[in-house]
């Protein structure tokens, strides 16, 4: 346990993204997604990312792998197992010891046999051995040795996820990320590839989970973040997210918690704030039963309780 | 034309397939809805939930068996009284139409109804574009409460919003089925919320 605390895998600092748009003809203005998000996962733990969709999570996993489209800007700082995380470096781990499944099925190559892309490029020899390993590894996910010669077009939707699956576990990652794995997959097998997260994260791994499946990240992760409008409120202990949520930091991850179809489902009113029209101050302050002055002041995250929360007045 | 409300709409041994050549994907299924309730549909991925929301509001026609509503066939012209709201939202909006328009397609909802859905005066100026998911929900779902509504398919309505925003959405859902005594049946594969939200659960 003491060296998982002391190993971060992965460190993100003050991570902040940005799209350039066009307004009018060629007036273009900064729209910005992420906002001063900072999380550590460590060695041999699950931190799951949970909020809801189209608020920006995917655009975490893909400005830490460096594959952000061409109009987008990102600032602040990643470290992988300590070491400053540039473009050169992320280039080689990639695909290595940081591992990402995708969250469409759409990221095959359609013009490739999944073998081939599962594989990846390298020299003979390296290629034999992966070839040898992808045989374990489709073994285990129930996929026909024969898939390795499809095309994607010729798989099911779930198999095509499991291909990705296979692809992302072939070499020991140190650092997984995962965009929200399990849709499409049948309960048993979603069952399954959660396991194997487990075993993975056993084995060392820092494994970084993104979902809206809440359900989802109260049973597998260790730790939960919970992302609102475009960055982190609260980072707790997944334990804290039992018993009604009273030992939760932040308002908002407590109206989140007792809006579960299987708590109260109970919701409070308002909505998400939009990216470009952001409130000062507390992005929840307008929804929050709790409000006060100082919510319009600039917000830090800070440490609390065995978790960190960006909230003034949480105790 | 007896019991007509306790079987408004009835899927009669249908069979259906995407092409001739393919697979059937429903093959002599038979399923009796009421008004009077709420089903719940669940099933593994794959297993034809959505076909078969797509054939009972009218979107595609069975191969073999027929659809009826209150005894008759469905309506193939006109304001269909089943509606469906489906699993993706930004597909389900015309990409060159702006969010009013979107919204008042065949009926003009109340304030009332669009301040309960958390539906922002602002967003209507915009494009479908400029919304997230979840937010285009709102939309669509606003969009096929029209009064000549009577039965609602929901199909995965509320995977990809946020639990808050999924709630508050249920709660002016189930606030209009029964003050209208609208029938629904939706598909989801979450337990809880069918369990939560319905009164009677099929498995598929």
């Amino acid at each position: 346990m003491e060296e998982r605390q002391s190993n971060p895998v992965l460190q993100v600092k003050d991570l902040s993204i940005s799209f350039s748009m066009y307004d009018q003809g060629m007036a273009k203005h900064d729209l910005e997604v992420i906002h001063q998000l900072s999380l550590t996962v460590r060695r041999g733990e699950i931190l799951a990312v949970a909020g809801s969709s189209g608020s920006g999570k995917s655009l975490l996993a893909h400005g830490i792998l460096g594959i952000l489209p061409k109009n987008a800007k990102m600032e602040g700082e990643m470290a992988f197992c300590g070491q400053k995380l540039e473009p050169s470096l992320l280039e080689n781990l990639r695909g290595k010891e940081i591992a990402f499944i995708p969250q469409s099925v759409e990221y095959l190559d359609p013009l490739m046999k999944v073998g081939k892309q599962v594989i990846g490029r390298g020299k003979k020899s390296e290629r034999i051995r992966r070839q040898e390993k992808m045989k374990q590894v489709f073994e285990r996910y129930h996929l026909e040795p024969s898939a390795a010669d499809l095309y994607p077009y010729q798989l099911s939707g779930g198999m095509a996820r499991r291909v990705l699956i296979a692809g992302a576990v072939l070499d020991q990652p140190k650092l997984m990320i995962a965009d929200e794995p399990t849709p499409g997959l049948q309960e048993e097998l979603a069952r399954e590839t959660i396991q194997n997260f487990r075993e993975l994260a056993e084995a060392g791994c820092g494994v970084l989970l993104i979902t809206h499946d809440i359900d989802l990240a109260m049973e597998l992760a260790d730790r939960i973040a919970v992302f609102y409008g475009g960055t982190i409120l609260e980072i707790a202990p997944v334990e804290d997210f039992s018993a009604e949520g009273a030992n939760l930091r932040h308002p908002y991850s407590r109206a989140f918690l007792q809006a579960l179809p299987q708590n109260e489902f109970c919701p409070i009113k308002g909505s998400q704030p939009y990216a470009g029209n952001l409130p000062k101050g507390c992005l929840f302050a307008d929804r929050c039963p709790y409000r006060r002055e100082g919510c319009q002041e600039e917000m830090e995250m800070r440490a609390l309780r065995g978790g960190e929360v960006r909230c003034r007045y949480a105790e | 034309m007896q019991n007509n409300q306790e079987n408004a709409l009835e899927a009669r041994d249908i069979s259906f397939r995407y092409d001739k050549k393919s697979p059937w994907i429903l093959e002599g299924y038979n399923l009796k809805l009421s008004v009077r309730e709420r089903t719940a549909l669940v099933g593994p991925s794959g297993c034809g939930k959505s076909t078969l929301s797509k054939l009972l509001s009218g979107y595609e026609r069975p191969e073999k068996g027929e659809i009826l509503w209150k005894g008759e066939p469905l309506p193939k012209t006109g304001y269909c009284p089943v509606q469906m709201i489906g699993q993706h939202p930004e597909q389900a909006v015309n990409p060159r139409w702006k969010m009013e328009k979107i919204l008042r397609e065949c009926w003009d909802p109340e304030e009332e109804l669009l301040e309960k859905m958390g539906i922002e005066k602002e967003w209507m100026k915009r494009w479908p574009i400029e919304l997230s998911g979840g937010e285009l929900q709102r939309f669509c779902i606003g969009r096929a409460l029209g009064p000549k509504t009577e039965f609602l398919i929901c199909d995965e309505i509320s995977t990809m919003l946020d639990v808050i925003t999924q709630a508050q959405i249920w709660q002016v859902l189930l606030e209009e089925a029964e003050k209208r005594k609208m029938g629904m049946l939706v598909i989801t594969h979450n337990r809880s919320l069918a369990e939560r939200v319905c009164n009677r659960i099929v498995e598929f």
